[in-house]
């Protein structure tokens, strides 16, 4: 196995879990739990190593679902912890400090949650879908028996490389990223999709030091973004990091084959988001690009903790860096000009 | 639509475009006297979904019909107006009434749309899924109770933050693979991406008790 691919798992996040004031009973305040989170795993399967550091200081009666907040804003269970730290850590902080809810679900705003086995479906359909993004099926992971599809979650759970290797390989989820080679991509690169899931934040002014970007408060300030890159053969060699990721934002980097079109166009109508046809209203191909492509920047591009070069091939990016669900996970900072 | 993706039953984020323009432009037209569904943007105005909000469906309906009541300020989706009758609307009990918000959002990983929906009761709370649950037709609850993998959810709206059901998508393309090899004559007119949420819906409303209106469905 790969040697980058052994850091990813091998990855953690200290974290620093504070017990919510209002749930405080005892005196003194208990002390922060220290964690170490992997990268790979996710914030509901840390509450057996969390309840009992603070089972002492709990109000009595029985504890509602778990839930995170990080400076108030509450954590998607769902979401990789890793990511959650790049996403919102522009600057990041070591330990991550976290606050632990007991009670006051926020069922409004997060889809519940019954611990480890809806940590665990979360991950099966994630797998599923991944699955059908690369093979155009999800047959593999569906017929998988039951004893390989507990030992695959375990594997998880556990941190261990070597047993999901084993059971993964079954199913069959060769990407774009096996037909990396050292030797400089030599080679056929095979047509496909690969299962990417991006978020991405806007700021509209400049920063300089990372400590200067501006806190994310509000889940609406990031586009999540659930949608897979497709790789032509020909490309495939070439096809750089920075490729992937403005060919899944079109939106700000529009398509090669409309800007021939799009540089003929008056800068005025560059501010009519929506042609008036009728008929081609709902054309995304031929919507114009919310702002002028030269005018957007990717500020900041972070996987499992690195910001890569851009121009790194995307293949190993594919190999070495996607979560164990065969999801690569991309945090995205762009700098646009100011929306009117 | 290629002739692959029309093969596979799946379509591209272009083509649920057209359809979704074709479907409302038909929808507004033919059922005038139904709430309209409208189109809204997201993603800085490039992606965008289908949204019908705030209908009625009562949790006594049958099998083969709606029987709906229109409640103050909200749009009811009736059958045909002519079989309602005020004794029938007497007797459906205003608590129990639900409504519900829809929207067809576009699926990138599995090429298709995927149906979304919440329910609330009349004083807008959120219903719980075993009330929702009452309302889906027998065979649906069956099919629930049945199957190894759930297809009902409740997961985040890809674009709004918030916790809605989502009717899960991968079955979807094998049944619209069958519903358009069906029929000849509707893959060589190649009216195929057009009529091809009539036929989406015509299946997805039916697990939910949601019933497409008779002239809408006479085109396919």
């Amino acid at each position: 196995m790969e040697e980058a691919q052994k850091y990813v798992w091998e990855g953690a996040i200290p974290l620093q879990i504070h017990l919510h004031e209002s749930e405080v009973t005892t005196l003194p305040t208990p002390p922060p739990a220290l964690i170490l989170a992997p990268r790979i795993g996710y914030l509901p399967l840390l509450v057996p190593q969390i309840k009992p550091h603070f089972s002492n200081a709990l109000p009595p009666g029985s504890p509602d679902t778990v839930w995170f907040d990080y400076n108030g804003l509450p954590l998607k269970w769902y979401i990789p912890t890793g990511v959650l730290f790049d996403l919102l850590c522009a600057e990041p902080e070591r330990p991550w400090n976290l606050t632990v809810h007991f009670r006051g679900y926020p069922s409004n705003i997060l889809v519940p949650c019954e611990g480890e086995d809806s940590v665990k479906w979360g991950f099966i359909n994630s797998l599923k879908e991944a699955a059908y993004i690369i093979n155009g099926n999800c047959k593999n992971v569906m017929n998988m028996s039951q004893p390989d599809q507990v030992e695959l979650w375990r594997s998880v759970l556990n941190g261990n490389l070597e047993a999901y290797v084993r059971i993964s390989s079954k199913l069959k989820l060769g990407t774009v990223g096996d037909e990396y080679t050292d030797s400089g991509g030599q080679g056929q690169v095979k047509t496909g999709r690969v299962p990417v899931r991006l978020y991405v934040w806007s700021v509209s002014e400049d920063f300089d030091d990372l400590e200067d970007a501006p806190q994310i408060d509000s889940w609406d300030k990031i586009s999540y973004i659930n949608r897979p890159v497709e790789i032509h053969g020909e490309e495939g060699n070439y096809f750089t990091l920075q490729d992937a990721v403005k060919s899944i934002l079109p939106e700000y980097f529009p398509n090669k084959s409309s800007t021939n079109e799009e540089s003929s166009r008056d800068e005025d109508e560059n501010e009519q988001k929506v042609p008036s046809e009728e008929g081609e209203k709902y054309l995304s191909e031929n919507v114009e690009s919310f702002y002028p492509s030269d005018n957007v920047e990717i500020k900041l591009v972070r996987i499992q903790g690195i910001e890569p070069k851009m121009e790194i091939p995307f293949s190993w990016v594919v190999k070495n860096l996607t979560n164990p669900e065969h999801y690569l996970h991309i945090c995205v900072c762009l700098k646009v000009p100011q929306v009117l | 639509m290629g002739t692959k993706e029309e093969a596979q039953g799946t379509l591209s984020s272009t083509d649920f475009g057209v359809a979704a323009s074709a479907f409302i432009l038909n929808w507004n037209t033919i059922c005038s006297s139904f709430p309209p569904w409208t189109w809204v943007l997201s993603h800085h105005q490039v992606e965008g979904y289908l949204s019908l909000e705030n209908i009625l469906l009562s949790s006594t309906q049958e099998e083969h019909g709606e029987l709906s009541c229109p409640g103050p300020g909200k749009h009811s989706l009736q059958e045909d107006p002519i079989d309602v009758d005020d004794a029938t609307l007497v007797h459906i009990n205003p608590c129990k009434v639900h409504y519900y918000d829809l929207h067809i959002i576009y699926c990138n990983s599995y090429r298709v749309p995927v149906l979304y929906f919440r329910a609330y009761d009349s004083d807008g709370e959120p219903l719980e899924f075993d009330e929702i649950e009452k309302d889906l037709p027998a065979y649906s609850k069956k099919a629930l109770s049945d199957s190894k993998w759930t297809f009902i959810t409740q997961e985040e709206h890809p674009y709004l933050n918030r916790p809605w059901y989502k009717l899960h998508p991968c079955g979807t393309s094998e049944w619209m693979k069958l519903l358009f090899h069906a029929d000849d004559a509707l893959a060589k007119t190649g009216v195929a991406i057009e009529l091809y949420l009539v036929a989406w819906l015509s299946v997805v409303g039916h697990v939910v008790g949601l019933r497409i209106p008779f002239e809408m469905m006479k085109q396919l």
